[in-house]
């Protein structure tokens, strides 16, 4: 008999099914002491089988009790007639459980795919990291993760490649985030990272370029800098290495880069948000990229994102001759930036960096073009100061929908003119 | 001699968002704020032994109405040698701004009538958002910001305001509204965040004056 007991209550357990319909819980006031020492005594009853899940402590403190369905009665009539306050907390716990199951099942599908993922809010780095298995997982003969590197905390870098085969294709580099602050570009990021996925194979522009090109994408370039934005400071902008002979910390990877490197268009202390750092590509954020691109050896394009004001920026910062194609750059900007105005009339500046925000040195873009990559462009996205660095949620999806055209018009240059 | 600047150079653009910055001081309040929309043309004349002035067109928007725009030209003149003296700004605006009496009042009935003085930090939040009644408090900042502004900016500098970190009403025994502001500036060419204090007073018949501000040390961030 014992061990039929003993089975059921194992089956039970194993299905969790149905074991609370009817109880009740019930939240119970004690008015003085010796209510106190009645509901303890209450408590103790063992053919009852009720359990508190909060305890009475003293007087006008809230007890919580779990009434089975069978003790409910018994239970109210104690109470009742010992005047000891009472209301229906949950009405029916197995109703409760049986909700809760639901919404769990759901939201856990709802994960799995990412045609349901929140572009329209912004995202820890915990959660980018899922969506990307999750797109790799949806596109698996388009999409791969790959790890370039660590950053100086020791996080993965991540980066997506976008290929339909071959052997190392030309390709073009796109990366988001690293200056951590600027969070509208790793969302930017990740819409637009769907967004290739989504339309190979369906707009023509995209499906020719990855028909012959690939495309890797860095969309958390900057990894600690924007942990610190979410855990401590949203105004980090900097990587998180430490400098020995300072109390300030990181270094900015968009100074960090070997061209033009430690100029007066960065800073050499190591407090400036502009600090070069102790040599270039001092930053494992930086050299991953680096080793990357250099072994890679067939990159065609680089495109760095940023915010915020409103631009797309071209060589050089470090310097203020023209580079060599500045005229095919320039007419490119000015295509790309048109037909980014065309979506919501959001207007863009165009031009080189030296000219048209400041001069700069040891930039992504610079060292890019230096190293032979003809296209090496940097966006600046919204706004233009009046949300800055805190541009709100909703302005996500409309800046990478008219952020979109204006890359897909680089990439389709990039494309057409191979060299 | 005056020398055209194209309206995307780094020297026009940073003249312009100063401009920018004090007419939002002159004109603005907690019903109105102006920002820079674009600029149109820009030209700059070095004056010897005096300094550089900027001729300025610029296109301003309504905040809080995007489609509102209006036409405004100014000049602004860096001073040579002493920098602590203020940028010298002139500006005539194109037309007339939009009354902003009934939301000016509205706020100021709202604050009067509060039973405990207001308090409020981030502004706006880590997702830029600003809730419905923090946007007034939230516009004073920035016409407030644009006095900060206007004192402390040169030829090398753009600011920006980034953030309100902290915000206190402060009691007044007469009809002025009085806060106590700790924001974030951001400077673009140094890329900078400086925490500023400033001490705000407005009257809906008076405009907006800042009465004491101080640049703070930067780990009072932390």
């Amino acid at each position: 008999m014992k061990i039929l007991l003993v089975f059921a209550a194992l089956v039970a357990a194993a299905c969790s099914e149905q074991l609370f319909v009817g109880d009740q819980v019930l939240r119970i006031t004690a008015s003085d002491e010796e209510q106190i020492t009645l509901l303890r005594v209450l408590g103790e009853q063992a053919e009852l089988q009720v359990d508190f899940w909060r305890h009475p402590t003293s007087p006008g403190q809230p007890a919580d009790l779990r009434v089975p369905f069978l003790s409910l009665q018994a239970v109210k009539i104690f109470l009742e007639s010992n005047s000891i306050s009472y209301s229906i907390m949950i009405e029916d716990v197995q109703e409760l459980l049986d909700e809760e199951k639901k919404t769990m099942t759901k939201s856990r599908r709802v994960e799995r795919s990412t045609s349901t993922f929140d572009f329209a809010s912004y995202h820890t780095i915990d959660e980018i990291y899922y969506w990307m298995d999750m797109l790799v997982d949806d596109h698996p003969s388009l999409v791969s993760k790959i790890q370039i590197g660590q950053s100086y905390e020791n996080r993965p870098l991540y980066v997506l490649k976008f290929s339909t085969g071959g052997s190392n294709r030309s390709a073009i580099w796109l990366d988001t985030g690293i200056h951590s602050r600027e969070w509208i570009t790793q969302a930017t990021g990740i819409w637009t990272a769907n967004k290739i996925a989504k339309e190979y194979g369906q707009d023509p522009s995209v499906t020719a370029i990855l028909d012959s090109m690939d495309i890797f994408f860095e969309i958390v370039t900057n990894p600690d800098g924007f942990a610190f934005t979410h855990s401590s400071n949203r105004m980090w902008r900097k990587t998180r290495s430490i400098n020995p002979s300072s109390h300030c910390v990181g270094v900015d990877p968009n100074r960090n880069w070997d061209a033009g490197f430690g100029g007066s268009g960065s800073s050499s202390n190591p407090c400036s948000e502009t600090y070069h750092g102790p040599y270039a590509h001092s930053e494992r954020e930086v050299k991953a990229i680096v080793d990357f691109i250099r072994g890679h050896g067939n990159m065609k394009s680089v495109i760095s994102i940023h915010s915020y004001s409103q631009m797309l920026l071209f060589p050089y910062g470090y310097k203020r001759a023209p580079a060599p194609n500045y005229q095919e750059l320039n007419e490119l900007a000015k295509k790309a930036v048109s037909d980014l105005a065309a979506v919501y009339g959001t207007k863009y500046t165009y031009g080189s960096v030296v000219d048209t925000i400041y001069m700069a040195d040891g930039t992504t873009i610079d060292w890019a073009y230096d190293n032979g990559v003809k296209y090496s462009f940097t966006f600046e996205l919204r706004d233009t100061g009046r949300y800055g660095f805190l541009l709100p949620s909703t302005q996500i999806i409309p800046t990478a929908t008219e952020t979109w055209p204006a890359l897909l018009d680089i990439m389709v240059h990039v494309l057409e003119h191979p060299y | 001699a005056a020398m055209e600047l194209p309206s995307s150079h780094y020297s026009a653009t940073r003249a312009a968002a100063l401009a920018a910055g004090y007419v939002c001081y002159r004109r603005g309040s907690p019903g109105r704020g102006l920002a820079l929309r674009a600029v149109r043309r820009a030209s700059r004349q070095d004056i010897d032994d005096v300094g550089h002035k900027y001729h300025l067109e610029l296109v301003l928007e309504d905040v809080l109405d995007k489609d509102s725009t209006v036409n405004c030209t100014a000049e602004v003149l860096y001073h040579l040698g002493n920098k602590n003296i203020a940028p010298a700004v002139q500006f005539t605006i194109e037309g007339e701004l939009k009354n902003t009496d009934e939301a000016d009042n509205i706020f100021y009935s709202r604050i009067k009538s509060l039973e405990k003085e207001l308090v409020a930090e981030n502004i706006p939040d880590s997702h830029g958002s600003v809730s419905p009644e923090m946007e007034p408090i939230r516009l004073l900042a920035q016409v407030a910001s644009g006095y900060v502004i206007w004192q402390n900016s040169t030829e090398n500098t753009k600011f920006q305001l980034a953030q309100i970190k902290h915000v206190k009403q402060v009691k007044r025994s007469d009809d002025c509204l009085e806060f106590d502001y700790m924001i974030l500036l951001h400077e673009m060419v140094s890329q900078d965040i400086i925490p500023w204090q400033m001490t705000v007073l407005w009257h809906p018949q008076h405009g907006v004056q800042v009465t004491q501000d101080s640049c703070q040390p930067k780990h009072a961030l932390e």
